[in-house]
């Protein structure tokens, strides 16, 4: 996709910021001020198997993003990659924009579900991993991003149970950490996936190579979870 | 007879042979009943164990990827406990399952409260785009059942009860039957509750509908029928006391009319006991209809 008219190239990591800032109006504004940023471009840079060009192929991998809020890091990731026009951005949260201060799916070019609700996108992401592999598609992974402390609601360790029992290998959660939940004991997140019999990878959130190895780690017969820890939000 | 619910398993589970789109979810209840089907369509009938929150949410999923959902359990368990899934996994997501429920309003009454869900329709009523079948026999629960799965990607709710009357009738998924004429007054009796009503208009110059589908609801058959026997409407619905009174109300927005909406009551009764004990508890047996329906359009 091309950023400018003229400059036909395609979208970098470092594009990533003056994409956000047409939507927050900060100039200044970083990477390191949206803890999803950096999952989310090596998400779709080099881990998922999507296109706009194919938004409905029904064996394209699915990204849920569970998480809604703070959605700008998402869409500037869409934009970069070519979902969204980039044009969109600066009307981001008025009245006639598609885009949300919670994604809507509808809206949303490239976008599987809405969101904002916390605790909606893995349950929605384990119907998807069963209805894919239902009508035989069993190489489309399914992928969900969620917070550590949208994993408060319960209705995620409905879901993460169900999962790890049932062995859905292509469902996988990635969880950004940023150390936001009230009440939580190191290392619990990960401990509760292992415990539901789910594959475990703990990760540096902002480390893209990192973040790369743990995405593609092979976890046959699992789902499989990322912990990818990121600067706490009270720092 | 069978019950309506004995009818299901075996309906929806020719369905999944038929119709490789649909799927099966369930949160343990009636899991016993598609054993069978499930050995022959293993990933298309998920039991996700006592989980309802996920129960919905992973049948949105599924509908998301195509598939068209079934999905099973007592009715306070389907639309009360994960209302909010309904409301967004399916609703604000776009995406359609048919959501069939057991137990009612007090189909095991030595049960309790726990386990009765008269404000379901009611509380669906507070959402866009839902189909909702009240059958009222175990052969019309087959048809609107079969009615439900082939609706696209519609949201349907079956509601199915071990009330019912002695006799099918040829509900069509959409519109009201008339099953009496007269010229004082219109009941519509929804699903199981048309054998008491009959019994009770018997003496009543009364014209009676019966309506399986309640939503969306047959406006235009209850304004033909208020075109012989005047616009005095009585409601008698086996859930929720005055479910269907807006949608009544709406129906006869136009003309002066006075609307009586019969139902389960409110209050808890914190009592156990039988269905019949109930059903006079809350005053829907065929004597008490006789005299609030009788009182009613006598006051006219």
């Amino acid at each position: 996709m091309t950023i400018t008219e003229g400059t036909p190239r395609p979208a970098t990591h470092a594009d990533l910021p003056g994409l956000m800032s047409l939507m927050t109006g900060d100039e200044k504004h970083g990477p390191a001020a949206t803890s999803t940023l950096d999952v989310l471009w090596v998400l779709y840079d080099r881990v998922l198997r999507v296109s706009p060009k194919r938004p409905d192929d029904p064996a394209r991998d699915r990204f849920l993003l569970s998480k809604g809020h703070g959605p700008m890091a998402y869409y500037a990731v869409l934009a970069a990659k070519g979902f969204v026009p980039v044009d969109w951005l600066p009307g981001f949260g008025s009245y006639d924009s598609p885009l949300g201060h919670h994604p809507d799916r509808t809206l949303v070019p490239g976008a599987e579900i809405g969101s904002g609700s916390l605790g909606h996108g893995l349950p929605l992401a384990v119907g998807t991993a069963l209805g894919l592999r239902a009508q035989g598609l069993d190489e489309p992974a399914v992928w969900v991003l969620v917070g550590d402390a949208e994993l408060d609601e319960g209705s995620n360790h409905e879901a993460i149970a169900f999962a790890g029992a049932e062995g859905l290998e292509r469902l996988h959660t990635v969880v950004v950490d940023n150390a936001s939940a009230s009440h939580a004991l190191p290392g619990g997140i990960s401990a509760r996936f292992e415990a539901a019999g789910w594959s475990a990878v703990t990760a540096d959130g902002r480390d893209h190579e990192a973040l790369h190895s743990a995405f593609t780690v092979a976890h046959p017969g699992r789902p499989h979870v990322v912990v990818a820890r990121v600067e706490p939000k009270s720092a | 007879m069978d019950t309506m619910r004995e009818r299901f398993a075996p309906v929806v589970s020719r369905i999944l042979d038929e119709d490789p789109r649909v799927a099966v979810v369930l949160a343990e209840i009636g899991k016993d009943g598609f054993a069978e089907a499930r050995r022959r369509h293993p990933h298309r009938v998920i039991n996700v164990g006592i989980r309802e929150q996920l129960l919905i949410g992973a049948g949105a999923g599924l509908a998301l990827t195509g598939l068209r959902p079934v999905v099973h359990t007592f009715a306070s368990f389907l639309v009360e406990r994960p209302f909010e899934q309904l409301k967004l996994d399916l609703g604000h997501q776009d995406a359609g399952a048919v959501l069939v429920s057991a137990a009612a309003s007090f189909d095991w009454p030595a049960g309790g409260y726990t386990h009765m869900a008269p404000g379901d329709v009611a509380l669906l009523d507070t959402l866009d785009g839902w189909t909702v079948h009240v059958p009222g026999h175990p052969d019309e629960a087959e048809t609107l059942l079969r009615h439900a799965v082939a609706a696209g990607d519609d949201k349907v709710y079956v509601r199915l009860s071990v009330q019912a009357n002695r006799q099918a009738h040829a509900v069509d998924g959409a519109r009201a039957l008339t099953v009496r004429e007269g010229r004082r007054g219109v009941v519509v009796a929804v699903g199981p509750m048309l054998d008491a009503v009959l019994d009770a208009t018997e003496g009543l110059d009364t014209t009676v509908l019966y309506m399986t589908t309640v939503r969306p609801f047959d406006a235009a058959a209850l304004r033909r029928a208020t075109g012989a026997a005047g616009t005095d409407v009585v409601l008698v619905e086996p859930y929720l006391a005055g479910t269907s009174t807006a949608a009544a109300g709406e129906a006869l927005a136009d003309v002066p009319h006075r609307v009586l909406g019969l139902g389960v009551g409110r209050r808890e009764l914190r009592r156990y006991g039988t269905v019949a004990e109930h059903v006079a508890a809350h005053g829907l047996d065929a004597g008490a209809l006789q005299k609030r329906i009788g009182d009613f359009v006598a006051g006219a």
